[in-house]
């Protein structure tokens, strides 16, 4: 006993100090959320430190920041169309890989995944020129078409996820009991994975909404969405009302990472 | 899984089994076509036809401003190449992504080594903290990054009330800048890597060395390190990808003296229109990110196995 208590005394000063360092890690990690925080109530006038006092002034004025109103309302229309557009071809398709069989599953599973291997910036040149000649740059239409591809993965990931880890002893059950294809479907497949065709569509819904680099190339001088507005606001401007805007964002992404993580766990829907 | 249920229902009638299920399957294959074409013609429009139009379009001759000679040359990739200055450019890329990797795995390993091995109630808190701002948007904590680095941010002006320093330090608008920023955005990629590529770190073999008498320092440089090798080596390779093919950091805390291919590749496209050259500089770019996703991919699986 007196021989054990000191080499456990060093090894806690070793455990301590390695939960030292890795506060310190997490406090760079959350430095930039942290400090937009701060600096959102400060009453500097332009980005300045220290912060000389506290208002809430920067949030009462971004309703009257026009840019940043039809921002979000080119956003919330752009990411609600793209969700339910994805939600519409991605579900049967998760359906078809993961409860048939058929030559070249393998292949187009890896073609709807495949979209996030390539680099946003290149996809992005790639819709300029497709969508330039055919009149469509700055419309609403080429963001959604932009963001179809880079928002599918994570609807199918989700749904084939609970497709693949339900048990489908029910489907066959009411299949033998004489039900058609799309009744079970409707009464038994989709309920059960339902959550995760949630969990699909909040991820999609996020990544569109907070997309830049697509809807900075094909609808910058037209439709700028949200984050577009605000790239242009920080490149331009140098006060703090994108610092509480961000905060609002940063809200609204707390009580989706909720969210998600209550749904199917964070970790894997990112993955 | 549903043909079971259907060679269930027909072993009564052994002879027409065989037709049935045939027919049967052939249905279902038509059914799964079905099921899957609407996503699969979605994705050719928006993604597969537009990614061939530009590798066809990076051929092209081009003029700038919109102007372009429909041909087959190389041109667009000759020029680059025979440019110091892009050299210049793709070498900063390279640099940016070495850099910023090994500088995000550094700092990201303690994190994934504490949350790999934590029985913490706290843990999933933790973990969630870790990766929670993925879902913030980069130009947020981009903008964050320039608060803290800018000539009258957080660290310069600590620093000048401290009196160490009299002048601001070119932290933002630098190449120094965007590294800091990228790290940090690149942080939550590495710990999850990291997190999964660290299966075979069990807990019971560093007990195990310890209670054999191997101090600390040893445990950790022969039994930790080693095992989490590969878990380094695949989140290194992510942030790579990601770091080389980033836009938004380079563009706006490099203050436009960071020219990496992504800025270059904006360039050309909305400011000079010159689409063959911005297409030939993604199809490099391209190259290089699928060289390497594909050396991660195969990393990845061969741990999986």
């Amino acid at each position: 006993m007196t021989q054990l208590t000191p080499s456990r005394r060093r090894i806690d000063g070793g455990a301590i100090a390695f939960r030292i360092l890795v506060g310190v890690l997490y406090l760079f990690l959350l430095a930039p959320l942290l400090i937009v925080v701060v600096i959102s109530f400060s009453s500097n006038t332009y980005l300045s430190f220290p912060p000389e006092g506290f208002t809430w002034n920067w949030y009462a004025i971004l309703p009257q920041k026009t840019v940043f109103v039809s921002g979000l309302q080119t956003s919330l229309i752009t990411a609600s169309i793209v969700t339910v557009v994805v939600l519409l071809v991605g579900v049967p398709a998760s359906l078809a890989i993961q409860r048939y069989d058929f030559p070249g599953r393998a292949a187009i599973s890896a073609f709807f995944l495949s979209p996030l291997l390539v680099p946003t910036i290149v996809l992005a040149l790639g819709l300029v020129l497709v969508l330039g000649p055919l009149g469509l740059m700055n419309t609403y239409a080429a963001i959604v078409i932009g963001h179809i591809s880079i928002t599918l993965p994570y609807v199918m990931r989700t749904t084939m996820m609970s497709l693949a880890t339900s048990d489908t002893s029910s489907e066959e059950a009411a299949r033998v009991l004489g039900a058609s294809g799309s009744t079970v479907f409707r009464h038994v497949t989709f309920p059960i994975i339902l959550p995760g065709v949630i969990a699909g569509a909040v991820m999609a819904f996020v990544v569109s909404f907070d997309e830049l680099v697509i809807a900075l190339f094909v609808a910058q001088s037209g439709k700028p969405t949200l984050p577009v507005q605000l790239m242009n606001y920080v490149a331009t401007s140098a006060d703090a009302a994108v610092a509480s805007l961000s905060v609002v964002l940063i809200v609204f992404s707390a009580i989706i990472v909720v969210v998600v993580e209550r749904l199917v766990g964070l970790r894997r829907a990112l993955r | 899984m549903t043909t079971t249920a259907i060679s269930t229902l027909n072993l009564g009638r052994a002879g027409d089994r065989g037709r049935l299920e045939r027919s049967r399957t052939r249905q279902n294959r038509l059914i799964a076509w079905a099921l899957a074409l609407p996503a699969l013609l979605a994705l050719i429009v928006s993604y597969a036809y537009p990614l061939v139009w530009m590798i066809r379009m990076s051929f092209n001759i081009g003029h700038g401003d919109g102007l372009y000679d429909t041909t087959f040359s190389l041109d667009s990739y000759i020029k680059p190449l025979a440019d110091p200055y892009y050299w210049g450019v793709i070498g900063n890329t390279l640099l940016l992504g070495i850099l910023s990797a090994v500088l995000c795995i550094l700092v990201s390993y303690p994190i994934a080594l504490f949350l790999t091995k934590s029985s913490s109630k706290w843990k999933s808190v933790l973990v969630a903290l870790a990766i929670a701002p993925l879902l913030t948007s980069a130009v947020v904590r981009t903008f964050g990054w320039m608060v803290i680095l800018g000539p009258q941010g957080l660290v310069n002006s600590t620093l000048k009330n401290l009196g160490i320093i009299s002048a601001p330090l070119p932290l933002a608008n630098s190449f120094l800048g965007v590294v800091i920023g990228l790290v940090e955005i690149f942080m939550p990629y590495a710990i999850l890597g990291m997190m999964s590529g660290f299966g075979r770190l069990n807990p019971q073999l560093e007990e195990a060395a310890s209670s054999l008498g191997a101090n600390r320092a040893s445990v950790f440089l022969r039994v930790t390190l080693p095992l989490s090798l590969p878990g380094l080596l695949t989140a290194f390779l992510l942030v790579f990808v990601l770091s080389i093919s980033t836009f938004v950091t380079p563009q706006l805390l490099g203050g436009g003296r960071v020219h990496v291919m992504a800025t270059e590749i904006y360039d050309q496209t909305t400011g000079l229109l010159n689409w063959p050259f911005a297409a030939s500089l993604s199809v490099i770019l391209l190259i290089l990110f699928g060289t390497v996703v594909a050396l991660y991919q195969r990393l990845a699986r061969r741990l999986g196995a």
